[in-house]
């Protein structure tokens, strides 16, 4: 398939890049701007680990079309992946939990963890565990079984609170 | 109790930042300039002869760089020495749905893809095995000929006189188990990119570099050694980070063998990444087992004699297969005291994808038939589940009757702990109709005492090397995969050098930099690498010392080594303000109330010229920094380096018998839980509510991991018992996929308590033993025998789906006829291995099979499953 040259703002940056039209989001991001935080974890939308937030929504990127958050007249939408969490090069307090309470064992699940957490507190800065475990379904994890996850996300919530 | 800086404490692991920022690389992420695209062609048929493959309109197509087929490698591999029955790809015939047939190699996956579409293959249909105890049963078309019907390895044991043990018991249960297939399912998909390097000499194709999801980079090493005939020293592997391995990457996987062959055809780096459903036909995992079980106890529940009848549908391949037959017998011993065993145990080939090693290796099946017949007993007998364990514990130290070491036993501890905070005493047999609990114990080893290739080599060697400004470096071949094997190692050199984690760097599982280490399996890092990393660091700190004493004034034994500092026994602690200027430490308030030291600021460094100064002007002193003394070291002898080696004692290694090389371990781990379950009687559906899970780990060198690894265990447990399934129908997965699969969500997964319990091993490294196996086994009975508590079943076939659970309560019930979706099972007196229903086969549809396939001939009376 021929490819157009689109343009997609990621992390608060704007990319100019050729890409096959049935090029997925997840493909545009790991094979031509390398960030390779986003992970393919299955094919059919069913682990989570592509997770990535357009427009502050968690969004599979390896279900969806690159082409389809192009900019158009309008700016595109705004993509932020694992790699824009970070704030200014230090970890954000939900990245710090993770570590500190066994949030992440192999990590392979992680970033679209820390995606999908970002997203539920920046709508709702103090879930119930009910809207915790509810917000984290759609990410499958292997290692941990999930507990030290909520440990971790308290941990956070408090550690936002404390301005730390 | 001692006191220690690092060794006990919390700490996140070493890698975590690189996990939780993305920035961390696992296989996928790499890439090379000019790297191309492998794509693996599979069988579409379960056994089948390859007459002829013709790739020649694949590789006209545009983009396609080279086709790969079987005899571009023929040469045979496998984990075991015993068991080279793998190619790299399929040689004469395909053996599975899945099997690996060719590999295209493309400038883009599509183009890849499009060209697997345009390689004809010719087969020849061949009579397929699904069923193990079928397969046993066949006299030709064997799957290997080499292994007459279709039996991989049988292994028959006795110790002790297990029948006059049943004829003094006072009574004796026979059962038959059936446990499911599973899969370890991790999250990264396996992956391999491999490429060569011109030999300057040659001009040719010379050092091979693989960077692939391994769990043991040295076996890859050999392997790729064996298949591409090349000097192991020109083979490098290197291992990044590795999403999940579980055990599912602790053997050579088709792809990492493919890809180099493929490499080194298209003259270019080649990455091959499986796709979801190519893992499941990769696999490797918990083979679906029949367990025929008897045990005889007294009146007083005292175990006399148990006799075990294993059978295991071990896929088309060897892989650790023989291993895991072996774990099944041998792990018998070590959890209570059994006078007298006898194990026949059969690991059998079926046209299915090869089983291997997958967390528990071999021991969660048997175990899942043990603990419940055991809490079967105690319900006969009238004698409370906790008890009957309690009076069949071993007296340790001792050898037991199939002669494994036990020294340390945390057991009795572990029951005491979770019957008290599970309440068992006051709940157990007062709660609500439809609610129960139950328990059960497990326990597994602290590594193999026998490695696969049997030698006297060390298992594990370590080195390090201190630079002038105090900064450390370990070179470990441990293979850290998500369980935190580089921040043990980091621990523990830190605590025995007194300095903080910051100074530490780890180079990890790399073969051409780092000392052999056989791998992350059998839970043996912690205990071997671990014990390595001890002694290197013991070895680096000798020398020290050595160079510390002389300028100090003092005998090397005199000098403590804490806190970044080396001072005189008996001067006061040089600690918090009091310290001297050069000290580095910081005190940080970590959130789980430990304070962890932090070093590593740049003011913190000296110059060697400043210090060469300051020495100067001082005479002996009665403290140093730890940069100053490893100055001082290296100016004594050069260079500051260390190496430690860790081989299990003699004494540890088994008995003389065949097969007694598997099960033996320098230390076992053990686990006792409370599951506590509710069942809905209208829909089969089980629900727990919360896991109580004691784990003796021997000492927990970094509680926050060893609870991460005993609570994914105990969920990992819980997946099998309840959800989890491979579903087969003529050899076909139906559930290719995690959502089919069922891998548990947040959503179904209950709180998980865990309770450490430290017995220190005489042995492991500052009394550590395993942690991230052991309690995978017990949660299966937990959960069984809690489901019996609150609804009166017992389920004798796993895993315990809503269907089965209804069937169970509706023969309970005599409720007429079975549920039709069952076709008359009785999951509480499982039989044969029920098979997916297969609509479509039912219309004609399903794929084309031998017409002489069991499944085949006997048509519509086959049992249809759930």
């Amino acid at each position: 398939m021929k490819k157009q040259l689109i343009e997609l703002r990621v992390n608060g940056r704007t990319y100019e890049i050729a890409a096959e039209p049935n090029a997925l989001l997840l493909d545009v991001l790991r094979q031509q701007l390398q960030l390779t935080g986003s992970k393919r974890g299955c094919d059919d939308s069913s682990c989570g680990a592509c997770t990535v937030l357009v427009d502050g929504v968690p969004t599979l990127s390896c279900t969806v079309l690159a082409m389809s958050f192009a900019a158009d007249e309008q700016p595109g939408p705004e993509i932020v992946t694992v790699e824009g969490i970070a704030d200014r090069g230090a970890l954000a307090a939900i990245q710090k939990a993770y570590g500190d309470w066994g949030g992440a064992q192999c990590g392979y699940c992680t970033p679209g963890f820390m995606v999908t957490v970002k997203a539920l507190l920046d709508r709702n800065p103090e879930p119930s565990d009910e809207e915790i475990r509810h917000a984290l379904s759609g990410n499958l994890c292997r290692c941990t079984g999930y507990t030290q996850m909520y440990q971790a996300i308290k941990a956070a919530i408090e550690a936002e609170q404390k301005g730390h | 109790m001692t006191d220690f800086s690092i060794i006990g404490k919390s700490v996140a692991l070493i890698d975590s930042a690189g996990k939780t920022t993305g920035q961390g690389k696992y296989a996928d992420d790499l890439s090379l300039p000019g790297m191309l695209i492998g794509k693996i062609l599979h069988s579409p048929y379960p056994h089948a002869l390859i007459k002829k493959i013709d790739s020649s309109r694949a590789e006209a197509l545009e983009g396609v760089i080279a086709v790969v087929t079987g005899p571009d490698a023929p040469n045979k591999y496998g984990i075991l020495p015993v068991g080279h029955d793998e190619t790299a790809l399929a040689v004469e015939k395909v053996r599975y749905v899945g099997d690996n047939v060719a590999c295209v190699v493309a400038i883009s996956e599509s183009i890849a893809e499009q060209a697997l579409d345009l390689i004809q293959v010719d087969y020849e249909l061949l009579p397929a095995w699904f069923d193990p105890e079928d397969s046993m049963k066949a006299e030709k078309d064997w799957i290997h000929p080499q292994r007459p019907n279709n039996i991989e390895k049988d292994y028959h044991h006795v110790f002790g006189d297990p029948e006059k043990g049943f004829a003094e018991s006072d009574l004796v249960l026979e059962n038959r188990y059936l446990a499911g297939e599973v899969t370890h399912a991790a999250m990264e998909p396996h992956s391999t990119l491999a490429a060569f390097e011109p030999d300057p000499q040659t001009g040719k194709p010379g050092r091979l570099t693989v960077w692939s999801s391994t769990q043991v980079p040295y076996y890859l090493q050999h392997k790729l050694s064996i298949v591409l005939e090349m000097p192991m020293s020109q083979i490098r592997v290197i291992k990044p980070l590795v999403g999940g391995g579980f055990g599912g990457k602790s053997e050579v996987i088709p792809l990492e063998i493919i890809a180099a062959v493929a490499a080194r055809k298209a003259k270019a780096p080649v990455k091959i990444t499986y796709t979801r459903e190519e893992v499941f036909w990769a696999h490797r995992g918990r083979p679906r087992t029949i367990i025929d079980l008897k045990t005889g106890v007294k009146k007083d529940g005292r175990i006399t004699s148990v006799a075990a009848r294993v059978v295991q549908d071990g896929g088309a391949y060897c892989s650790y297969g023989v291993v895991t037959i072996l774990y099944s017998g041998a792990l018998l011993g070590a959890l209570y005291d059994i006078p007298n065993i006898r194990y026949d145990g059969y690991r059998v080939l079926t046209n299915k994808p090869a089983c291997g090693a997958m967390r528990g290796h071999g021991t969660v099946n048997v175990r899942f038939a043990f603990e419940s017949q055991l809490d079967e007993i105690a319900n006969r007998l009238g004698i409370d589940s906790a008890v009957i364990r309690r009076r069949n514990l071993l007296k340790p130290p001792c050898i037991t009757v199939n002669n494994l070491r036990v020294q340390s036993y945390g057991l009795p501890e572990c029951i005491e702990k979770v019957i008290e905070r599970s309440g068992w005493m006051k709940r157990k047999g007062r709660m609500l109709p439809g609610r129960g609990l139950g328990l059960a114990c497990s326990h597994y080893v602290s590594g193999a005492a026998n490695s696969i290739i049997r030698s006297d080599m060390p298992h594990s060697t370590v080195n390090i090397k201190i630079d002038r400004d105090g900064g450390v470096v370990v070179y470990t071949g441990a293979s850290d995969i998500g369980q935190g094997s580089d921040t043990m190692v980091a621990q523990i050199v830190a605590e025995v050098l007194g300095i903080s984690l910051g100074r530490i760097k780890i180079i990890a599982a790399d073969t051409d930099l780092t000392p052999i280490d056989i791998g992350s399996y059998s839970s043996r890092v912690t205990f071997m690498n671990g014990n390595a990393s001890l002694r290197a660091a013991e070895n680096v700190k000798t020398k020290i010392l050595a160079a510390a004493a002389q300028k100090m004034n003092c005998s090397p034994e005199d000098i403590v080594m804490r806190h970044d500092m080396l001072w005189k026994r008996g001067t006061p602690e040089p600690h918090g303000k009091g310290a001297e200027a050069v000290q580095i430490l910081e005190k940080v308030d970590t959130p789980r109330g430990n304070v962890q030291e932090v070093s590593g600021r740049v003011e913190g460094q000296i110059l060697r010229g400043s210090l060469q100064q300051k020495r100067k002007e001082e005479g002996p002193k009665d403290r140093m920094s730890f940069e100053e003394a490893v100055v001082s070291a290296i100016d004594f002898s050069g260079a500051l380096t260390g190496t430690g080696s860790y081989a299990p004692p003699k004494d540890a290694r088994g008995g003389a018998f065949k097969g007694a090389g598997v099960g033996p371990s320098p230390a076992y781990s053990y686990s006792a839980q409370v599951a506590e379950v509710s069942v809905d009687e209208d829909t089969g559906e089980v629900t727990v509510h919360k896991v109580w899970a004691a784990h003796d780990c021997g000492r927990a060198l970094n509680p926050v991991s060893v609870e991460g690894q005993v609570i994914g265990s105990v969920w990992m447990g819980m997946g099998q018992a309840l959800q989890e399934e491979m579903v087969w129908k003529d050899g076909l997965l139906m559930n290719p996929g995690l959502l089919e699969y069922k891998s548990p969500s947040s959503a179904e997964s209950p709180e998980v308590e865990t309770i450490i319990v430290e017995s220190v091993d005489p042995e492991g490294p500052f009394g550590a033993k395993e942690a991230s196996e052991g309690s995978l086994a017990a949660t299966i009975p937990a959960i069984a025998n809690a489901i019996h508590d609150a609804v009166g079943v017992r389920l004798r076939e796993a895993p315990f789906t809503p269907e089965r659970v209804l069937a169970a309560i509706r023969a309970r019930k005599q409720a007429a006829k079975a549920l039709e979706i069952t076709r008359g099972a009785d999951p509480s007196a499982p039989k044969v291995f029920r098979e997916h229903g297969g609509s479509l086969w039912y219309k004609g549809k399903g794929p084309e099979r031998h017409p002489d396939d069991p499944a085949r001939k006997n048509g519509d009376k086959a049992l249809a499953g759930d």
